[in-house]
């Protein structure tokens, strides 16, 4: 076969099964965009800007499961993509990034367009390649959705030259395509002490994270869970691996927890960490997290063992198959004890939800768009106050059905992630609750969700504000609230409109549940504005640095002991 | 121009808590890109670097003067991450990569 660089990689796409890819053409990706018009086996869903693009491929990604692609072009689109490259990183999402670069000969001249992509995406990327022959991307394409996938997944960026991609090439057979490799095995020995501590432990607590959705193990975890009795909290990313209203499901723990989480927190002695990084938002002040627990410690990527919190029993491996080994060595228990004291803790400390029947008040309106729809919905967000409140009153109740920007917090995240999320799922309903701040770092991806007709519904809380930086700036700086309040607002009924989306504003006076439920009601996209009062804040909340007992807002934490 | 001196950093008080790890890595463009940056940007300070091709020149040989704290085996596992690392050894302090090195530097400075 002959063929050149462009076509080898579109044809390599198509036999990893990508459907779909979301980008942006210019000057120095255009033979690729040539010969997937030539080709026409795979959709292209054109962004608006090549950070939209990069969060489509994140919200297929992040939905599917399996490795999904976006394309920029050199200079500009790199610098413009790498946001969401990052944000995947740190979430560990599989997106591979094909990115044009100037011609080889032109490499380091400063060239039109030219950035130093392979440098500036090091530290961003699970890994990165400069391929330097057509004939090379026949081993860097499938060896990119190989990495992207396997253990801990995560981002692969690929630099094509032009002259790379117009090259041609001449060779035998296609390889096949890259699949992620096999987990490392599981060491029985620390199985088997892991079980021992478990069995002992009289007040244990199970510590879901991100890494229960990428290994498939929700099932396996609530099992666990159940046999042993064992209280479940999760983190951001881990919400959805066990329903809100199971029985021994704790809440979100951390910065906006609910108080009972962090207290019971506070009073356990066993801490079975399961696919987490002890994230600061989720430990607060890491000397003082958990400081009467022994620590079990599971995740697939070694360097996370030991990295933040030293683990008494550290097992590398997927989590999956290391809770499911797990299983006939742990007794059956009760904990009676212990639940009935988790009982107490919540009947002490519950999550406050004020106004949660108002829908004029965040709480109430969350509640409210939860009830028009199913569990088939799938909930993405954008960073802010909306986020934690919909982190905390949500009743997600499946893997995967949440999509939110955890570890780098990119504001902006939920548009075009939600963009990314129907596509994937056509037949779903696509919730993104957003934020004025947030919604006005993507706007332009309205224009991409009207083209694409996806069923995306945007609930806008709009309070004209950077909220969570006002809070911030009202409880630690002296209520110097600077910089953080649109000094003009904006029609954003309007704007949508602009952009050919119907649009909805729930002004207080209106009825406003008959105007939400015919908003959900008609399949495509819309937005819905809903006005927030600015003085609305997060709580509880753990003051950066702080301790997780020391949550301020709502009652007192200082005594652990009713 | 001034000379490079290893006083600050290989005394041997210094010494003491350095530790040379020894790195077999794919000998290609960007790999000593990729362990520089993961060093920087991870915070852990590289006291003296090396490489070199070896064999056939397919692989090359990276060593490290790090120091020794509770962060290396950390930096152990991060380093193994890396698609283009081979293998990682740690070797003493008194390997003699390093040890000729400082004989050669001392050397140089004599003459300048």
């Amino acid at each position: 076969m002959k063929m050149t660089g462009a076509q080898i990689i579109v044809h390599l796409l198509e036999r990893q099964g990508i459907s779909a890819i979301a980008g942006i053409p210019g000057g120095a990706n255009l033979p690729i965009y040539d010969a997937l018009a030539r080709r026409g086996t795979i959709q292209h869903v054109l962004a608006r800007h090549e950070q939209g693009a990069g969060f489509i491929a994140q919200g297929m990604a992040r939905v599917s499961g399996s490795p999904q692609v976006c394309f920029a072009t050199s200079g500009p689109g790199v610098t413009n993509i790498l946001t969401s490259i990052a944000d995947a990183k740190l979430d560990s999402i599989p997106v591979i990034c094909i990115t044009g670069q100037v011609p080889r000969a032109m490499i380091g001249t400063d060239a039109f367009q030219e950035v130093d992509t392979y440098g500036m995406s090091i530290p961003i990327t699970k890994h990165n390649f400069l391929v330097r022959s057509a004939s090379e991307l026949l081993e860097v394409v499938p060896e990119a959705f190989r990495i992207a996938a396997s253990g801990r997944p995560g981002p692969v960026l690929i630099d094509v030259p032009k002259d790379v991609q117009t090259e041609e090439a001449e060779f035998e057979a296609w390889p096949e395509p890259g699949r992620p490799g096999p987990s490392p095995d599981l060491a029985m020995a620390d199985l088997i002490r892991a079980a021992g501590l478990i069995n002992s432990a009289k007040r244990p607590i199970l510590y879901l994270g991100g890494g229960i959705m990428h290994s498939g193990s929700a099932e396996a975890a609530a099992s666990f869970a159940e046999k042993g009795s064992i209280p479940i909290t999760m983190t951001l990313m881990g919400l959805g691996a066990i329903p809100t209203d199971h029985p021994l499901a704790i809440g979100m723990l951390g910065m906006h927890a609910a108080g009972y989480t962090n207290m019971a927190l506070e009073e356990c002695d066993l801490l079975i960490a399961a696919g987490v990084r002890f994230d600061d938002r989720a430990t607060g002040r890491v000397g003082e997290f958990c400081p009467n627990a022994r620590i079990i410690h599971i995740d697939i990527d070694p360097s996370e063992l030991d990295k933040i919190k030293a683990a008494h029993v550290g097992i590398v491996g997927d989590v999956g198959r290391a809770l499911s080994m797990l299983l006939p060595l742990i007794e059956a228990s009760t904990r009676s004890e212990w639940l009935d004291r988790i009982a107490a803790l919540k009947a002490r400390y519950p999550l406050e939800m004020s106004n949660g029947h108002n829908l004029c008040a965040p709480y109430g309106l969350i509640r409210h768009v939860a009830g028009l729809l199913d569990d088939s919905a799938i909930v993405a967000t954008d960073v802010g106050q909306h986020q934690m409140w919909t982190a905390q009153v949500y009743p997600l109740r499946r893997p995967r059905q949440w999509l939110t920007s955890g570890g780098l917090g990119t504001m902006g995240f939920g548009i075009p992630a939600a963009i990314g999320a129907a596509l994937a799922e056509p037949d779903r309903v696509i919730v993104c609750f957003s934020g004025d701040g947030s919604l006005m770092m993507n706007i332009q991806e309205l224009a991409t969700a009207v083209e694409q007709n996806v069923n995306v519904k945007i609930v806008l809380m709009d309070n004209s504000s950077l909220g969570l930086v006002r809070q911030q700036q009202d409880l630690f700086y002296g209520r110097r609230v600077y910089a953080s309040i649109f000094q003009r607002r904006a029609d954003f009924v309007k704007i949508a409109e602009g952009f050919g989306m119907s649009a909805f504003d729930l002004e207080p006076d209106g009825d406003r549940k008959a105007e939400l439920a015919q908003a959900f009601s008609r399949p495509g996209p819309c937005l819905i504005r809903v006005p927030i009062d600015p003085d609305e804040k997060v709580y509880p909340m753990v003051p950066p640095g702080a301790a997780n007992k020391e949550m301020i807002g709502g009652k007192t934490y200082a005594c652990a002991h009713i | 121009m001034r000379a490079p001196t290893f006083e600050k950093g290989n005394s041997p008080e210094d010494r003491k808590q350095h530790t040379v790890l020894e790195l077999t890595v794919n000998n290609h463009p960007g790999v000593m890109s990729h362990v520089c940056g993961l060093f920087s940007r991870r915070a852990y300070n590289v006291e003296g670097i090396l490489c070199m091709p070896t064999g056939d020149g397919s692989r090359s040989r990276i060593w490290l003067l790090v120091d020794r704290d509770r962060r290396l085996d950390q930096m152990i596992k991060q380093v193994m991450k890396l698609r283009d690392v081979i293998e990682v050894q740690s070797r003493g302090v008194d390997h003699q990569v390093f040890l000729d090195l400082e004989e050669f530097f001392r050397m140089g400075r004599i003459q300048a």
